[in-house]
Formats: C-alpha cells, sequence, structure tokens
C-alpha cells in the first residue's frame, strides 16, 4: 500500500474501498469481545468460517470477528447482515442452522431470537430489543459492523475523515476552538474540560510535546474503553491525531492493559495499518504535519492510571503519583508538556470535528455534553456496555436496558464511579446520568461503572470490599493515604463482622476527612468516597452492627 | 531461561528511554517469573542500578519474584464478582487447592491469584485458569473445572 498522499487520495480510497462492496451481501457479524470470548465466542467464529467453507459460500458471504456488541449478558452474540438480525447465545452447534436457515434461507431459527424474561415477548432486531433501542450508540454502533484488524472497515463507516478535514481545511487553533464549544469533558473520571486541557498543553512552553492515550482502565466493574479500543482501534487513534495536531504534538504514547492479549494485537495491528497508509508517521496525508505513536503496557496496579503516575510508569519507573502544583498538560512525562485522555474521550474526537461542536452540544444536559458509555454490572438482569446520551436517568438504564433485576429481588442501591465513588440508595433512581448532579449526589460517574445490588446486599461488606482493594493499590508514598487506608478497613472490617464498637462511626469519619485532605493524589483524597456515601445513605446497617 | 533469550530481548530495547519495564515483562512472559540472578542481569546489562530494577520488579503487581505452578488460576473478586458471591468460590477454590492467593502448592500444579476484573462481568462470577475464562461459577462448578488441569 503506497502511503496516501493528499485528502483527494484518501477519499478516492474510500470510494474504492464502497464500490467493491455490496450493501446486499450477507455479512455474518459475530461479537469477539472480551465478555462474549468468555462464552467460547471464538469457537463460533471458527465454526462459521469452517461452515461458509465446506457450504462453498466464500465468495456469497463475508464473515467478521468484530469487538463487543455490548450484549454481553446474551453472549455469544452474532449479527446478520442486511436483514439486522441479532441472535443471541449461540453456540459453535447453531451455526449449520444459522447459516442455512437465516443466511440463505432468510427465516428465523426462533430458539435463538432475543426474548424478554419478564415478557416473554421475542425481538429479533435491534431496533426491537430493548436493550439497544433505549440506547444512543454514536461510539460503539459501528462496531458490529468493523473488524477491528480492517482499516478499510473503518474508512467504509467515513474513518479518518475528520482528520483529513482537520489538517486541510482548520488550523490548529480552530480544532481546538470546536473541542472547546463542544464542551466535552473528560470521560476517565475527573469531567474536566478536554478542550482547556489541550490549551494548557498547547500554550504550555517548548518544543516536544506529548499526547497520551489512557487505556489503563483499573478500576474493577469497568469494561467499557476496552469495548471501544478493541472493537475500534482506528476511531481512538484518529481522535488522538486530530489532537496532537490541535496541541503541537509529535510524538504520541498509548497505555494500556497487559492482561488482555487481544487489545495489544489490536492497536498494534491498527498503528501500522495507519503507519502503512500514510495516516501516521511522517507528514501524515501529504500535510506538513508528522506523528507517531508508541504503545506501552500498565502492569497491574490501579495507581498507575493516575494521570503523573501514569507518566513516571512509561518513563519505566515505578508509578508514583507526584503533587500536582504543576498540571501534567505543562510538566509531565520527562517534565515535557504532555496531554492525557482517556479512550472514550478520544473517541469523541472525530465525530465533533465531522459534525460539528453545534451538533455535538445539542446532545446531552446543559454542562455534560454528548453520550457517554457505561458499563452495567452486579446484580442486573443484562450486564453489558450501554451507551446514553447524558441526562437519561439511572432508571432507565436499570431497567428498560438492564432489564432490571434478577430473581425478582429488589434493587437496593447503585454504586457509580468504582472504588472512588459512591453508593445511593433506590430513591435517587431518577436522576439524570450527569457529572455535576452524580457528584452532588456523591455518587460521581468516574469512568462510567455502574455496579447494582439487590436487596441481599450489606453495604458495610461493599464499603470493605472497595476498601480493601484500594489498601493493595495505594502506592504508600504518603502516610494519609497508605495507613488512612488501612485503618479504615480494618473498622469496617470489625464492623462487618458485627464487632463494631461505640465511637467507630466517628472515627471513621475523621480519618476519611484527613485523608482526603492531606493525601498526596485523586486515589488518596476519594479512597473513602464509598465509605462517605455508605454513611451518608445506609449509616443504619453501621448502626446496627456497633455494640 | 538461557542467557541468550535474555541477551536478545535484551538487546531489542537497550539505549531506549524507559526500557526496564518492557524488558521486565518479556522475559517474564517467556519464564513465567524473574530469578535474582536474571534481576542482576538485567541490571547489569542495560546499567540500571539493581535497587532501581528490583524497586520496579516488586512494585509493579504483574511481576513474580517467586516460581510459578504449572497452571496458573485467577479467581475474579471484583465490584460485580463481589456481588455475585466471589468469595464463596474463593473459600471454595482456597479448599480444593490447599493453597492462599499468592501462593503456589509443593507439587507446582497450581498457583492461585485473585484478580480484580478483567471486564467479563457478564460472566460473575468467574475463575480464569491459564488465560481460560469460566464464567457463572459454584463452588461445585469451581471442583468440576479445577479438576481437569493436571
Amino acid at each position: 500500500m503506497p502511503r496516501l498522499q493528499s485528502a483527494a487520495e484518501l477519499e478516492k480510497l474510500r470510494k474504492a474501498v464502497l464500490s467493491g462492496r455490496d450493501p446486499g451481501k450477507p455479512c455474518i457479524s459475530i461479537c469477539a469481545g472480551i465478555g462474549c470470548l468468555g462464552f467460547a465466542g471464538d469457537r463460533v467464529v471458527g465454526a462459521f468460517e469452517e461452515e461458509i467453507g465446506r457450504q462453498g459460500l466464500k465468495d456469497r458471504v463475508d464473515v467478521k470477528a468484530t469487538g463487543c456488541h455490548g450484549f454481553c449478558d446474551r453472549g455469544p452474540i452474532v449479527a446478520i447482515y442486511p436483514e439486522d438480525i441479532c441472535y443471541v447465545t449461540v453456540s459453535p452447534e447453531d451455526v449449520p442452522e444459522i447459516v442455512s436457515r437465516t443466511v440463505l434461507g432468510k427465516k428465523l431459527v426462533d430458539r435463538l431470537v432475543y426474548s424478554d424474561p419478564a415478557t416473554g415477548k421475542k425481538a429479533a432486531r435491534p431496533s426491537e430489543i430493548p436493550f439497544y433501542r433505549n440506547q444512543m450508540r454514536l461510539l460503539i454502533g459501528d462496531n458490529t459492523r468493523i473488524d477491528p484488524r480492517s482499516i478499510e472497515d473503518y474508512l467504509a463507516v467515513g474513518g479518518y475523515g475528520a482528520l483529513s478535514k482537520a489538517l486541510f481545511e482548520m488550523k490548529p487553533e480552530q480544532v481546538l476552538e470546536e473541542i472547546k464549544k463542544a464542551n466535552l469533558r473528560g470521560r476517565g473520571g475527573g469531567g474536566f474540560p478536554a478542550g482547556q486541557k489541550w490549551e494548557t498543553a498547547r500554550k504550555a512552553p517548548g518544543e516536544e510535546k506529548y499526547v497520551i492515550v489512557n487505556g489503563h482502565e483499573g478500576e474493577p466493574g469497568a469494561f467499557m474503553d476496552r469495548a471501544i479500543f478493541m472493537g475500534n482501534p482506528h476511531r481512538v487513534l484518529e481522535g488522538l491525531i486530530i489532537g496532537a495536531y490541535a496541541i503541537g504534538s509529535r510524538q504520541g504514547f498509548i497505555y494500556t492493559r497487559h492482561d488482555t492479549p487481544r487489545l495489544k494485537q489490536v492497536i498494534d495491528r491498527a498503528l501500522s495499518t495507519a503507519r502503512d497508509h500514510g495516516l501516521l508517521g511522517k507528514a501524515i496525508l501529504g500535510s506538513g504535519f508528522s506523528f507517531d505513536v508508541e504503545v506501552h503496557l500498565d502492569i497491574g496496579i490501579f495507581v498507575s492510571g493516575e494521570s503523573s503516575a501514569l507518566m513516571r510508569s512509561i518513563e519505566g519507573k515505578k508509578p508514583e503519583p507526584r503533587a500536582k502544583y504543576i498540571r501534567t498538560s505543562v510538566r509531565g512525562i520527562w517534565d515535557r508538556p504532555s496531554n492525557l485522555n482517556n479512550v472514550e474521550t478520544w473517541a469523541n474526537v472525530p465525530q465533533i470535528i465531522s459534525r460539528g461542536s453545534d451538533w455535538y452540544a445539542g446532545i446531552g444536559t446543559e454542562r455534560s455534553k454528548g453520550t457517554k458509555l457505561i458499563s452495567l454490572s452486579g446484580n442486573i438482569v443484562h450486564a453489558g456496555v450501554v451507551e446514553v446520551p447524558f441526562g437519561t436517568t439511572l432508571r432507565k438504564i436499570v431497567y428498560d436496558i438492564g432489564g432490571g433485576i434478577p430473581d425478582g429481588k429488589k434493587l437496593k442501591a447503585v454504586h457509580m464511579g468504582g472504588p472512588m465513588g459512591g453508593s445511593i440508595p433506590e430513591r435517587f433512581l431518577d436522576t439524570p446520568l450527569d457529572f455535576d448532579a452524580m457528584a452532588k449526589l456523591g455518587a460521581p460517574i468516574g469512568a462510567g461503572g455502574l455496579l447494582v445490588m439487590d436487596e441481599d446486599t450489606r453495604m458495610v461488606d461493599v464499603t470493605r470490599f472497595f476498601l480493601d482493594f484500594l489498601s493493595h493499590e495505594s502506592c504508600g508514598k504518603c502516610v494519609p493515604c497508605r495507613e488512612g487506608i488501612r485503618q479504615m478497613l480494618k473498622i469496617v472490617t470489625s464492623i462487618s463482622e458485627g464487632k463494631g464498637k461505640k465511637g467507630d462511626i466517628e472515627l471513621l469519619e475523621e480519618i476519611s476527612e484527613v485523608a482526603g485532605a492531606a493525601s498526596l493524589c485523586a486515589l488518596g483524597k476519594t479512597a473513602s468516597d464509598p465509605l462517605r456515601s455508605t454513611l451518608r445513605y445506609f449509616r443504619d446497617e453501621y448502626e446496627a452492627s456497633i455494640r | 531461561m538461557d542467557n541468550d533469550k535474555i541477551e536478545e530481548i535484551i538487546s531489542r530495547h537497550r539505549g531506549k528511554p524507559g526500557s526496564l519495564i518492557h524488558v521486565l515483562l518479556e522475559i517474564q512472559s517467556e519464564n513465567h517469573w524473574l530469578p535474582r540472578d536474571v534481576l542482576d542481569r538485567v541490571s547489569r546489562s542495560l546499567e540500571v542500578p539493581l535497587s532501581q530494577v528490583l524497586q520496579v520488579a516488586t512494585f509493579y503487581k504483574t511481576f513474580r519474584l517467586t516460581p510459578r505452578g504449572r497452571h496458573e488460576v485467577q479467581v475474579c473478586t471484583g465490584s460485580s464478582c463481589h456481588v455475585r458471591g466471589s468469595a464463596r468460590v474463593l473459600d471454595a477454590v482456597q479448599a480444593l487447592l490447599g493453597i492462599k492467593p499468592g501462593e503456589t502448592d509443593p507439587d507446582s500444579r497450581f498457583s492461585l491469584e485473585t484478580g480484580n476484573c478483567l471486564g467479563c462481568c457478564n460472566l460473575g462470577p468467574e475463575i480464569i485458569v491459564d488465560g481460560k475464562h469460566h464464567g457463572r461459577v459454584t463452588p461445585d462448578k469451581a471442583e468440576e473445572v479445577l479438576k481437569n488441569y493436571k
């Protein structure tokens, strides 16, 4: 593949890709996201390839192993185009029947069609299945159409069009202005305005600047970044290149998980095909802009997702955070300006550039724009990856999309924001998903993990769980975090075992206040947030265990 | 692990900034753990003080400084598996294998770890053996699964 030398050559290639494709040609898209792979989704992929070969249909039917479709609970998921049929819990044994009956015979295989566990109502298409119907899938929607190893699939859905527009029709300042006007807020946890961060890095003194994708996703119950990164890597990469252009960076880093080898393979392949196509490297698309990316792996500690710690890790050192009197966007990797955003934030960038900030700002609430990916887990009928516009109520996410609580049990609480988030009781379920509204309740959105808990859950245990997690993840550099978490864990453990003493609750409140005020980084500062939220809303459960 | 392989890994990374972590990761993925003499060698070859090598090797949880069993068992103890009952599964697995998280049995058959969320919350509670996920595990099912690993 000769490197593309201009915007026109990119469009020519896109046209060639599209004209070589017949929209009426049957395509079997099998989810190979981590959730479905756990259900032996790779055996389903193999079975389809074998069956298509056996029936001599290789030229007539496409088979695609894609990234996460989102409906993980009912995996492995198989989508069939052009009819747009969605089959659930498919096993390799179902494959020959799907090929002859549905792909060739255009008839449904009834037992593989989704049926609503409450009503028994069947629904064969995503437009009819409540889980899909109630979402707005701007980010993850393309996943079902894309083989993550194929750059052509990404070009076919308009990929790299935004990059070409940014490079040839916009100045870096204009790109920055669009992101600011769209009010894109960081999806990694803090909800900090991305445009403002970019501007700080752009204006920071220094020739060498870096842009970084934070794909660490270390919090338990969060798997949406992997869904988008493993399913549509070029989209994240395109966002990163556009950001680098706006900021004036020539070197990027991707920091991602070591324990998902497939993710690394997908990213490496996306980088090398982008280089081959002239979308990465020297003089991108023949413009004067050059930029390249290096991959680094996290190696199993939560704190290395914290921005300053992550940058130490990229330098090859142990990931200890530092006090951020000077932001990392001014002094980051090797003390140079370094702009860090998480996977989902970068994935939002291309659509803002191609469709405009006005369009983007029309989605969501007043201060939280666009859509949010949510990892739905816990005591929920349909665990999976969900995408909704900001402003959607938690009730809609849990019941209309998630299908409610299994085994006829009642909902007790939902927890957002992982180990540094909070739990809120059922009565707040009509709260809209919004950075500020959720933070006010003490359950910040964080990265977007939504843990659902039924009536059997003991909130003191859940709090103990998060403190236990953090006690292993604290880097130990500063005392309020290291010792504070340990002491809080000790007290909460004794309360959860029914051995609480008078004065324990007050002591917990005191320690959490000190750890919150005096810790060095966000991990220690917010480590007691789950505790604070459960003390706020479920205090009676603590009191009941104290003699 | 033979010295040529170690030298080959080191020489590919030598001179690049931030190379220490990459080198340790690659050695571990070949050898499953990091013996002390290998760390000495990395220190000399990369010209990084041994104190710094040990600092990195002991800080990150992924690095193993003791030998591993033939099969690696992970019990997910993430938040979703927790509310779905992973504590009972962990108790059962510990009783079955006779070891605690972080340990290897005397026959070097199994090493046990607890893992924090591998992103398959739809499968919870789950155990992962040699990278293969086993979902919706009960104490009985755990026994069924582990029987198959010799």
